[in-house]
């Protein structure tokens, strides 16, 4: 296996946005991160695409040739990967594979979701269709309603309060704020974040991450290599994709994301590194109390220290161990399938010294964390500079 | 058939099919065999810990309510 570099990303904002169509945005990505690698699209040997409901949002399939043709991407193979919200950490995973197995020199991953031209509660059962539909979904659950269950248990379990979720809503709203892509821009305060509109107890509005369109894209490359084409080439340092039951109710502690501790344990492994080294993280925080799971099970802290070590502050951006610079799939937005490639972007931003008011101070290696449904798919990668 | 509430939540924002009956408890109960089922309540709420009896079952949902 060869060491591969990310070479090129390519992002558009996130947001909802009434006149853009799913097509449009995953091209406008996929030519940003070309660009960004001074690439023409005839260089790409193979494109992939994560995306999770397009078919149910969009109502258009054979999603991967249909965006890579108009970006002028024919004759190689185009593959849509779907793992739920990990979707585009998958299709990232394995085509770094690929190119660490040497079957492509040059290789295009997008992730894309279009998913504000639907109504919340058809958005609601779309998002659903990622659980357990015989158990779960017929019983009614929603995605806030599976999280809302974690975080009961995580109370019980480990004295977990509703204020520790709303600071990690307040830490990632502060941190959108700064992010000119972000979707919500809003600062907002405890108060506020304690007294959203109920979602599922003990969820609110304010626990739950955007409803978002949007799409983000990054060039792969061997890493022996990247200096043909980026000064600022960023190495996978290290990388594992694993998996867990989908249901809910087949997992033995639902406190734990156990794909996600797999998942790292690999991804350090193979990066030469433990947790303690990690000096920025994007996590999957697609509801607060994922935040917390995340830097648990990801080993930045012990099990239940979760919602104490981000209420003191140390998960800020000025903090020990900055999480979700980007403001998070809470204020960033979370357009299903372009979170895993997004925060891969986000975190090569801060890894270039890129990533303007929201830069941090130590930037050498940095984490990505996507996940997908309640803990069935989970992805982890490392980044740092070349 | 009985067992004792795992974890627990009150849905305010369902699913499209779902909306009329919201909100609604779901609940995840750790049955006295061992094994976990996703289910819901009927009757008065729940918390983790409670005893519950299977009540009902409703297109294929087990229904739960305190014992």
């Amino acid at each position: 296996m060869r060491p591969v570099a990310i070479i090129g990303i390519g992002k558009t904002p996130f947001g909802a946005f009434p006149d853009r169509d799913l097509r449009s945005l995953a091209v406008d990505s996929g030519n940003k991160a070309l660009l960004d690698a001074g690439l023409e699209p005839k260089a790409v040997e193979a494109f992939y695409l994560g995306n999770f409901a397009g078919p149910s949002f969009i109502g258009q399939s054979h999603l991967a040739p249909f965006i890579a043709g108009p970006m002028g991407i024919t004759g190689v193979p185009c593959t849509r990967v779907e793992a739920a919200c990990a979707s585009s950490g998958s299709a990232f995973f394995h085509a770094f594979s690929a190119v660490a197995a040497g079957l492509y020199e040059v290789a295009l991953v997008t992730g894309v979701e279009k998913m504000t031209s639907q109504q919340t509660p058809r958005v609601a059962e779309i998002l659903a269709m990622a659980g357990e539909c015989g158990t779960e979904g017929k019983a009614g659950a929603t995605f806030p309603a599976l999280f809302a269950m974690i975080a009961r248990r995580h109370m019980y379990q480990y004295g977990t309060k509703k204020e520790h979720l709303a600071a990690v809503a307040v830490k990632n709203h502060a941190n959108g704020a700064k992010n000119p892509d972000a979707h919500m821009k809003k600062i907002i305060t405890l108060e506020q974040a304690m007294a959203g509109k109920p979602i599922a107890d003990p969820l609110n509005v304010y626990d739950c991450s955007l409803v978002s369109d949007g799409a983000a894209s990054v060039v792969l490359a061997p890493l022996d290599r990247a200096r043909e084409w980026t000064k600022k080439p960023i190495r996978v340092l290290g990388i594992a994709q694993t998996s867990d039951f989908v249901a809910l109710d087949r997992k033995e502690d639902i406190t734990v994301l156990q794909a996600v501790r797999t998942a790292a344990a690999k991804a350090y492994k193979m990066a030469g590194v433990g947790p303690q080294d990690i000096q920025l993280a994007e996590v999957h925080d697609c509801f607060t109390i994922a935040e917390i799971l995340a830097i648990e099970d990801l080993g930045f802290v012990s099990k239940g220290e979760g919602g104490p070590y981000t209420a003191e502050g140390r998960t800020a951006l000025t903090g020990e161990r900055p999480v979700n610079t980007s403001g998070g799939l809470k204020a960033k937005g979370h357009p299903v399938g372009a979170t895993g490639v997004a925060q891969l972007c986000d975190v090569a931003l801060q890894i270039r010294g890129e990533a303007g008011d929201r830069q941090v101070s130590r930037h050498e290696l940095g984490l990505a964390q996507n996940l997908g449904g309640s803990g069935a798919s989970a992805v982890v990668t490392i980044l740092a500079a070349a | 058939m009985t067992g004792t509430v795992y974890t627990e939540t009150l849905i305010h924002s369902a699913p499209e099919a779902f909306v009329s009956e919201a909100p609604y408890q779901l609940i995840i109960v750790t049955l006295d065999s061992g094994t976990r089922l996703t289910g819901r309540v009927s009757g008065d709420a729940v918390e983790i810990g409670d005893a519950v009896i299977l009540a009902e079952e409703r297109n294929g949902v087990p229904f739960f309510r305190k014992k």
